[in-house]
């Protein structure tokens, strides 16, 4: 019997159409948008000026604050203008434009395909690069990783786990650095296992990529430590908590960090940026994304420069099909669509699924026939119909009761509703609101 | 068979009798006083329930208005001056005058203003479209028009004109509640003076863009040229955060700063229309 978590949880379709697809490099665009707020928390400071000539992973904004990140330039060429731009989250922010003119890296990355297995940095050291390359959680989350990484005084941890499980339906792009980087992401998890002081680490896998389970265990037997898990296939079983609870059966208590029960969780794609950054001195300019959808010619696994116009990958993955309704960013169950396709490419950009406009409309809300199916699917034992009427109704103190903000928004409910209720809609709402009530309360 | 009756209504009478002298004596030990003057002012008020004037309902208001000293801060913006009148001489005090105002939408983005580029199909909600992204058009500080004023507003004062796909406001019914202005995640509704024959003047506009981006998302947008703070002769214009606001304290309504405006942003409601002027004719028919 494989490992799961016990409560909730689904089995949408899993339509990974480019799990076959070898991972290939997307030329370098003409020109790059470059958003200075990439992660979570504060946006970088910008610290180019318009006409500067950057190369190729040139720090362009410096991180502000506790949480935020360095931001590089992905590209060498002029600095075009900065101007505000309607990015990927669908807000404004500062971006800074880029012309590029040929491909010049700075001196210190090293361009060697070599595998360098040999750590010689110390778990300081490799903490402050990670620092300064600027590198998130490329699982979506796009937590700053040096953060993760720092053990506040008083807590311990004694395990780390490496996410490999890419529930969302769609996405490959971790299945196929797992496959064809295999080597480079254990020699990252080392790395992280010496930055963070740890003798363990699990990589936890979905039985539905054996070939990426039997690369991995076979690479892995010749590194101290690092053991490799298959996972029975459930969504969303690739969220911190339900992980954990899946591989060491602990409970993340609520309000609380994986950290309290002495794990610290990393993404296979954060364990080779990880790689990069200590072995080679690269920064994180460029990663792999997913395009993907039913109606592409040519869907596929791609790695991009940070900044590249989406549009510029729909058009190697065979041009965009004549009926997509929504483009969406990320997996299709917590993706969000993007407004249109000249937004860039960003950090968190695990994939883009390119919608047809029959799938991707949402059907007509029909009354609440109180069947209960989100609550028996919701994997944080949560109540969605009561959290949706709630913060409908504007209840948000008692929604707040009703532990509104454990929600990690997988959207298992508004996905099994037969009524098509905009359950999470509602959810997300109710839950900004309260967290930011909560912070009006604490700064009070 | 009759002194079973007998017995039995006398037993009852004594219960009754024992139960009534408790009573009493628990409703004397907890009674709890209130001013008679509260029930009398709120029979005065328009019971709408509505929270316009900042109280759950009319009866706190009532309550609010017998404990305080003065009626500074306190008003029902539905009865209005009728009606604190009414309340002020219950009470014996003096009731403040506070002009009346009326709701105005401060955004003009029809479709054919505001080109849309992007289409929102998610729960028709304003909150939840506003915290998703900018909405549907450019502009991030225009009306989302999925209508949570209308559904705020409880006595029919506002309805979504189809054509516009923005809330319109009918001046008639409307009592200046506040309640859409809460209600708007965008704060983009204001309460106006209200003036003679219900005429309006006002920047129908919220984008606080500098002058390029407002203008290529609207074509209506205040673009913060400051005309219209040059031709008004009264100092009623001032532009903070790139975006003109008219003091409706100190306007006159002389309508300068409408024909000034180059973006067309500035909306006069209700006048008559212009005379033409002679000179523009002469000059054609020469």
């Amino acid at each position: 019997m494989l490992k799961t978590f016990p409560i909730g949880g689904i089995h949408p379709p899993e339509h990974k159409l480019t799990a076959n697809q070898p991972i290939s490099y997307l030329p370098v665009p003409a020109s790059v948008t470059i958003p200075v707020s990439q992660h979570l928390g504060a946006p970088a400071t910008v610290i180019v000026a318009k006409g500067d000539y950057v190369r190729t992973g040139q720090v362009i904004a410096t991180s502000k604050g506790f949480v935020s990140a360095n931001i590089h330039s992905s590209v060498s060429g002029k600095v075009s203008k900065i101007d505000t731009i309607i990015d990927s989250s669908g807000y404004k922010q500062t971006a800074v434009y880029i012309d590029v003119e040929g491909d010049e890296w700075i001196e210190s990355i090293n361009k060697s395909s070599e595998i360098l297995t040999e750590i010689k940095l110390s778990p300081e050291e490799i903490t402050k690069r990670c620092l300064e390359t600027g590198i998130v959680g490329l699982g979506g989350a796009t937590f700053p990783t040096y953060i993760k990484l720092t053990i506040p005084a008083g807590k311990k941890c004694n395990l780390l786990i490496i996410n490999g499980v890419e529930c969302e339906p769609y996405l490959t792009s971790d299945h196929r650095l797992m496959l064809e980087k295999g080597e480079e992401i254990l020699i990252g998890v080392s790395i992280l296992m010496k930055a963070l002081k740890v003798e363990r680490a699990m990589i936890g896998i979905e039985e539905n990529k054996p070939d990426a389970i039997d690369h991995l265990t076979k690479l892995a037997s010749s590194f101290k430590g690092i053991t490799v898990h298959a996972l029975k296939v459930k969504y969303p079983q690739g969220a911190e908590k339900q992980l954990i609870k899946a591989l060491i059966n602990r409970e993340v208590p609520s309000g609380h960090l994986p950290l309290d029960v002495g794990a610290v969780v990393q993404n296979v794609g954060t364990a080779f940026a990880v790689y990069e950054a200590v072995q080679k001195n690269k920064p994180l300019f460029e990663r792999v994304v997913t395009i993907t959808g039913n109606g592409l010619a040519k869907p596929g696994n791609f790695v991009v420069r940070i900044g590249t116009p989406v549009s510029d990958l729909i058009e190697a993955a065979g041009g965009m099909p004549g009926d997509t309704g929504k483009i969406i960013s990320g997996g299709p169950m917590m993706g969000k669509a993007l407004r249109n396709a000249d937004v860039p490419v960003v950090k968190g950009m695990s994939g883009l699924v390119v919608m047809p406009l029959e799938e991707s409309e949402r059907l007509e809300v029909q009354p609440c026939i109180r069947c209960a199916k989100c609550c028996t699917v919701c994997p944080l034992n949560l109540e969605p119909y009561l959290l949706m009427k709630l913060a409908e109704k504007g209840l948000f103190e008692k929604a707040e009761e009703e532990r509104i903000t454990d929600c990690m928004e997988c959207g298992s409910c508004s996905y099994c509703c037969p009524s098509d209720r905009p359950l999470l809609d509602y959810i997300r709402l109710g839950k900004s609101t309260v967290i930011k009530m909560a912070r009006e309360r604490n700064t009070k | 068979m009759d002194h079973i009756i007998l017995i039995t209504i006398i037993s009852l009478s004594l219960l009754a009798l024992v139960s009534a002298v408790i009573l009493y004596f628990i409703a004397q030990r907890f009674k709890v006083y209130e001013d008679p003057r509260i029930d009398e002012v709120q029979a005065v008020l328009p019971a709408a329930n509505c929270g316009g004037c900042g109280y759950a309902g009319c009866r706190s208001l009532a309550e609010a208005l017998v404990n305080a000293e003065t009626f500074d801060g306190l008003y029902c913006p539905v009865g209005g001056a009728e009606v604190m009148a009414g309340a002020a001489k219950i009470l014996g005090k003096e009731a403040p005058v506070v002009d009346p105002q009326v709701a105005v939408l401060l955004c003009n983005g029809t479709p054919e203003n505001r080109p849309r580029t992007s289409n929102y199909t998610g729960a028709s909600d304003c909150r939840i479209s506003n915290s998703l992204y900018i909405g549907e058009s450019d502009c991030s500080y225009g009306c989302l028009g999925f209508g949570d004023c209308v559904k705020a507003c409880t006595f029919g004062a506002m309805t979504i004109d189809p054509l516009t796909g923005l809330p319109v406001i009918i001046d008639d019914n409307c009592v200046a509640c506040g309640a859409c202005v809460k209600a708007c995640p965008r704060n983009i509704i204001e309460l106006r003076k209200k003036a003679k024959k219900e005429r309006k003047i006002y920047v129908a506009c919220s984008n606080c863009d500098k002058g390029g981006p407002a203008r290529r998302a609207c074509k209506v947008a205040c673009i913060a040229c400051s005309k219209c703070v040059k031709v008004c002769e009264f100092g009623a214009i001032t532009i903070e955060n790139n975006l003109a606001y008219i003091d409706a304290k100190k306007c006159t309504f002389c309508r300068k700063c409408v024909t000034e405006c180059p973006t067309n942003s500035i909306i006069e409601l209700n006048f008559a229309p212009r005379k033409p002027k002679v000179e523009v004719q002469t000059e054609t028919v020469n």
